[in-house]
């Protein structure tokens, strides 16, 4: 079976500096795979890439479709979806306006643009408190679920998710993670870029670890969470 | 100075004020979309009013040559453009794009061959002469330089004001031009005389200004131009092209600009580079809402107007100078007041 996702050999450099070198990776319709790793590992340059903001070497392959020729937005219309790590909101827009741009893509469909206008409101409730005020105005953990919010209205069949629990609450967090599991039994695969190990590698399915740039291990999430190095490395020794 | 000629003063000044409120608004779209200051504003202005003039003379406007020249120059950018990255079957909505639609007016005065029209008829054509050339200017000299610094886009803004307005003098001569006036009427309020011309232009930019109010509180092209102007990456992460958003924003504030010339030709006498000074005046009215916000940019322009109408009356050769020397109390105002622009993610960081 070929995977959903297939990144093989993939070179992502900032000049001369090459932030990223010779990554593979594949992710299976319907899996949540996580690359978890130090800071400067090259995480979100990876994320980066398969979204087409950084140009790489390599071969990344969506849903039998070689992503090299196609830009961000024509990516974006075939089902792949990234939340930064900065977020990037529209902050002197609404909460709504923001949520309405993230269907820009399949604005056409004025129904169904509605329907996932009120799924997203049922998944977060204080999204929809605040459905008038400005995004600028949230706080963190709000924005984290604005931006969320905003990719799922674009009906992602893909979600690269980029650090969500970056600089929120512990409990905020618990909030973020339970609603990443509940995207998957909706049908979003998913690409979870994580520093926070522990939380990264119970929710997901496969993981991979990133040092400098390259793929150090991998496996099935759970076994990852026992193997030896990874404990000493990522989880602070706790198991 | 009484209080009959201040009034007096007054009129003119918010007439004038209204005029630059359209071409301050124009500047203020572009620049937040596209980060483009586009000095060329003005001479589309004039390029209206001139192309409006040719009609009245019973000429055939230099326009549709400029026209033609760009909407090829485009074309053949955009074909190479698009086989290049191998994706032939966009041909024919280009060809659309830069060929078809641009020539139909220049179809239309063909077929007119100098003969006159209904005054509505010649403004609309004198208008829909005008409104491709901001759009082509970006598909040629900007949209290739996207990702470039303001400073670089600023130069081949400047550039391109000097080939523009170089061409106009080309096309309709060193001579100036007035335009019919669009009304005689004359309304008398106590001891004013208010010219309907005037009161044409006032309502013109308000129209105008409350379309787009509508266009970006209501419209979902309307909001993502303001996503693209807001934050460039995450509009594209959302699927909205900046060059789609770019050549909006170019052929809105095209209509601006043609409006605007369309207004001032019957009260001021056109020369092939007037637009310049036009668009620098509304452009001190643009940087007092610190290029970014459009109601201020309007006030900005209002105060320019009316300012450069009082500084006539009292010494009408130093009135640029007064208007341009405005600008250095504005810019010391916003230095002080206003967190800087170009520390953008550090703003982002810190909101």
């Amino acid at each position: 079976m070929s995977a959903f996702l297939e990144i093989d050999d993939i070179h992502v450099a900032y000049g001369k500096m090459e932030a990223v070198r010779g990554v593979s990776l594949s992710l299976q319709a319907g899996q949540i795979v996580t690359v978890i790793g130090p800071n400067g590992a090259g995480k979100t340059t990876l994320l980066e890439a398969t979204i087409g903001l950084l140009p790489s070497r390599g071969r990344i392959v969506f849903d039998g479709i070689d992503l090299r020729r196609l830009e961000i937005e024509d990516r974006v219309a075939r089902g792949l979806c990234l939340v930064p790590e900065r977020r990037e909101l529209f902050g002197e827009l609404s909460v709504i306006d923001n949520l309405l741009l993230g269907a820009y893509a399949r604005r056409r469909d004025r129904e169904g643009v509605r329907q996932d206008l009120a799924t997203v409101f049922e998944r977060f409730a204080r999204l929809a408190e605040r459905r008038n005020q400005l995004a600028a105005t949230l706080s963190g953990g709000e924005r984290q679920m604005l931006a969320l919010g905003r990719a799922l209205m674009a009906r992602p069949r893909l979600l690269l998710l980029d650090e969500p629990s970056l600089g929120l609450a512990p409990l905020v967090v618990r909030e973020i993670f339970r609603i990443i599991a509940s995207l998957r039994s909706s049908g979003v695969s998913i690409l979870l870029v994580e520093q926070n190990a522990l939380a990264a590698l119970e929710t997901a399915d496969y993981a991979y670890v990133l040092e400098t740039g390259e793929i150090a291990h991998s496996g099935a999430a759970a076994a990852l969470m026992h193997d030896p190095k990874v404990v000493a490395t990522y989880l602070g020794g706790q198991a | 100075m009484n209080l009959e000629i201040a009034l007096l003063l007054a009129q003119d000044g918010i007439a004038n004020g209204a005029i630059y409120v359209l071409v301050a608004l124009g500047t203020v779209l572009i620049f937040t979309v596209t980060r483009v200051i586009f000095v060329p504003f003005g001479d589309i202005a004039a390029y209206a009013a001139l192309t409006l003039a040719s009609f009245q003379l019973e000429r055939t406007p230099g326009t549709i040559w400029l026209v033609m020249t760009l909407a090829g120059l485009a074309l053949a950018m955009e074909v190479y453009t698009l086989l290049r990255r191998g994706e032939a079957h966009r041909l024919p909505m280009a060809l659309l794009h830069y060929a078809v639609l641009p020539l139909i007016p220049i179809a239309a005065v063909w077929i007119v061959g100098g003969q006159r029209l209904p005054m509505a008829a010649e403004i609309a054509l004198a208008l829909a002469l005008v409104m491709p050339i901001a759009p082509l200017l970006y598909r040629i000299a900007f949209r290739p330089l996207a990702d470039a610094p303001v400073l670089v886009l600023l130069i081949v803004a400047l550039a391109v004001h000097f080939a523009i307005s170089g061409l106009a003098l080309l096309f309709f001569g060193p001579e100036g031009f007035r335009t019919e006036p669009l009304t005689r009427a004359m309304f008398t309020i106590g001891t004013i005389v208010i010219t309907g011309q005037s009161l044409l232009i006032v309502g013109a930019s308000i129209v105008f200004g409350l379309l787009l109010f509508l266009f970006f509180g209501r419209t979902m092209a309307g909001k993502a131009l303001r996503a693209t102007a807001i934050n460039r990456t995450g509009a594209r992460l959302v699927g909205i092209r900046p060059a789609a958003a770019g050549e909006l924003a170019f052929l809105l504030a095209s209509v601006l600009a043609g409006t605007s010339g369309i207004l001032i030709g019957p009260v001021a006498t056109l020369y092939y580079d007037s637009g310049f000074i036009l668009g620098l005046k509304a452009f001190v009215g643009a940087i007092i809402g610190g290029l970014v916000s459009y109601p201020v940019a309007a006030l900005g322009a209002v105060f320019v107007g009316l300012l450069e109408s009082y500084a006539s009356f009292w010494n009408s050769s130093l009135k640029e100078v007064v208007v341009f020397a405005s600008l250095i109390p504005v810019l010391l105002w916003r230095s002080l007041t206003f967190a800087h622009l170009e520390d953008e993610d550090e703003a982002e960081d810190a909101a």
